[in-house]
C-alpha cells in the first residue's frame, strides 16, 4: 500500500469523510460503488413482492400505504443510483450487471409474497432488519452516501409503521389472519437471519476496513433479536427456532442460519429471482422511450 | 443535466445539500425533485442549482502565514510567563 493510499485509510478509520471530488485508492471507490450498486438494485428489486399485492390490498388505506411505500423505494433506488453514477458507474451498466446477474440485490428480495401476512412480515421485520443496516450507513466515510441515508432512514421509519400497523390489525382479527401471521414468519425467520449476512469479523470485512460500513455482520444481527424479537413474542408469535434464546451476557444465541441458501438465493437461484428480473427487463424495455425522450429534451 | 439538490428544513434554517436529481432542465428537475424532497411537506424550500454552476472551493494553501487572524495564531500563555518572570510576579489568584 502506497503513502497516500495508507494516509486515506488511516483519514477514513479515524472518522474522516470522503466527497465525490476527493482523490481517493481506486480499490476504494470500486469498493464503494460495488456497496451503493447493490443497495440500489435491492431498492429497485425490493418493490416487486409488494407491488404484486397493490391490486389486492384489503382496503382502500392499505392499498394508498402500499403504493406511498413503493413510491418510497424506488425514490430511494433513484437517490441510491445517483450516487454511484457520481463515483463512475453509468445507470444503464448498473442494470445491466443487475440483469444479466452480475450484480446483486439482497436475499429477502428473491422470494414469493404468498399472503397479505408476508406482505406485513416484509414491511414490519424485513424493514426493521433493513433499517438497522442503513442508520449504520449514516456514518459511511463516503459523504454523499451518508447525506441521502437521513432521508431514506427518515422515510423506512413510516414503513415500520406501516408493516406493525398491518400485523396488529390481523393478530387482532380472526384466527385464520393469526394464522396467516404465524405462517408468514414461519417463512420469513431463515431469510431474515441471513440478511445481515454471514458472521465474519468485523476487522476481516473489506467495507469495515474502510468505514463503508459502521457496523459488523453480527453485531447488526444482534440488534436485529434484541429489538424485536420481544415485539414478535409479546403478540403471542413463535419465533421457528427452538435454539432462539438471549444468554445471560445479553448475546442472542440461534440456530446456524442456512449460509448455503444465502449464498445460492443471491447469486440468483432463489425462488422469483428469474421471475422478478425477466419482469424488470421487460419493464426497462417498455418504458425506454421515456429516457429517452426526456434525456433528449 | 445533474441538479444539486440544497434542501431547507424550517424557514430560517440555512440550506443544506440533500443528494442530486438528474433531468433535462430546470422545470423537469422542479417537478423530480417536489417529489423526492417534499411529498410529505418535509422541507421549507429546496434550492436546485445545476451542478457545473457550483464553484467549489477546497484548497486552503497559506502561503502569507495568516494565522494572526485566528486565535491559534497567537502564543499568549508562554509569553505571559516570560513576562511574569522578567517582573518577578506571579498569576493573578482566582478571585
Amino acid at each position: 500500500m502506497d503513502t497516500r493510499t495508507q494516509e486515506f485509510l488511516e483519514y477514513v478509520q479515524a472518522g474522516g469523510q470522503v466527497e465525490a471530488g476527493d482523490w481517493m485508492p481506486d480499490e476504494y471507490r470500486q469498493k464503494v460503488i460495488k456497496f451503493v450498486e447493490m443497495h440500489a438494485n435491492s431498492e429497485l428489486m425490493g418493490v416487486l413482492p409488494e407491488r404484486e399485492w397493490i391490486l389486492k390490498a384489503p382496503t382502500l388505506q392499505r392499498k394508498l400505504a402500499l403504493t406511498a411505500k413503493v413510491q418510497d423505494e424506488v425514490g430511494h433506488a433513484q437517490l441510491i443510483y445517483r450516487v454511484a453514477e457520481d463515483l463512475g458507474k453509468p445507470r444503464d451498466q448498473m442494470f445491466a450487471d443487475l440483469l444479466s446477474g452480475k450484480a446483486k440485490f439482497h436475499n429477502v428480495f428473491h422470494y414469493p409474497t404468498k399472503t397479505w401476512g408476508d406482505v406485513g412480515v416484509i414491511a414490519w421485520l424485513v424493514d426493521a432488519a433493513a433499517i438497522i443496516s442503513q442508520k449504520a450507513l449514516l456514518k459511511c466515510s463516503y459523504a454523499p452516501y451518508a447525506r441521502i441515508m437521513k432521508k431514506i432512514c427518515w422515510e423506512e421509519s413510516f414503513h415500520i409503521l406501516h408493516g406493525r400497523d398491518v400485523i396488529l390489525a390481523m393478530v387482532t382479527g380472526s384466527d385464520f389472519q393469526r394464522e396467516l401471521v404465524q405462517e408468514a414468519l414461519d417463512r420469513w425467520w431463515g431469510p431474515l437471519m441471513q440478511f445481515h449476512g454471514n458472521p465474519i469479523p468485523r476487522d476481516e470485512d473489506p467495507m469495515w476496513l474502510w468505514r463503508i460500513k459502521s457496523q459488523g455482520n453480527e453485531e447488526a444481527r444482534q440488534q436485529f433479536l434484541e429489538g424485536y424479537v420481544p415485539q414478535i413474542r409479546e403478540l403471542g408469535l413463535t419465533v421457528p427456532d427452538p435454539n432462539l434464546r438471549r444468554g445471560d451476557d445479553g448475546v442472542w444465541e440461534y440456530s446456524e442460519p442456512d449460509w448455503a441458501e444465502l449464498k445460492s438465493v443471491v447469486t440468483g437461484h432463489g425462488p422469483r429471482s428469474q421471475d422478478r428480473l425477466a419482469f424488470r427487463a421487460r419493464f426497462l424495455e417498455q418504458e425506454k422511450w421515456v429516457r429517452d425522450s426526456l434525456l433528449a429534451a | 443535466m445533474i441538479f444539486e439538490v440544497f434542501r431547507q428544513e424550517k424557514k430560517g434554517q440555512a440550506f443544506a445539500h440533500a443528494g442530486s436529481v438528474e433531468a433535462p432542465d430546470a422545470a423537469f428537475a422542479d417537478a423530480w425533485a417536489r417529489e423526492q424532497y417534499g411529498r410529505r411537506g418535509e422541507s421549507a424550500a429546496l434550492w436546485l442549482v445545476p451542478r457545473e454552476s457550483i464553484h467549489a472551493v477546497t484548497e486552503w494553501a497559506d502561503e502569507f502565514d495568516l494565522k494572526y487572524r485566528r486565535v491559534d495564531g497567537y502564543s499568549i500563555k508562554e509569553r505571559l510567563r516570560i513576562a511574569r518572570e522578567r517582573a518577578g510576579t506571579a498569576a493573578p489568584a482566582d478571585r
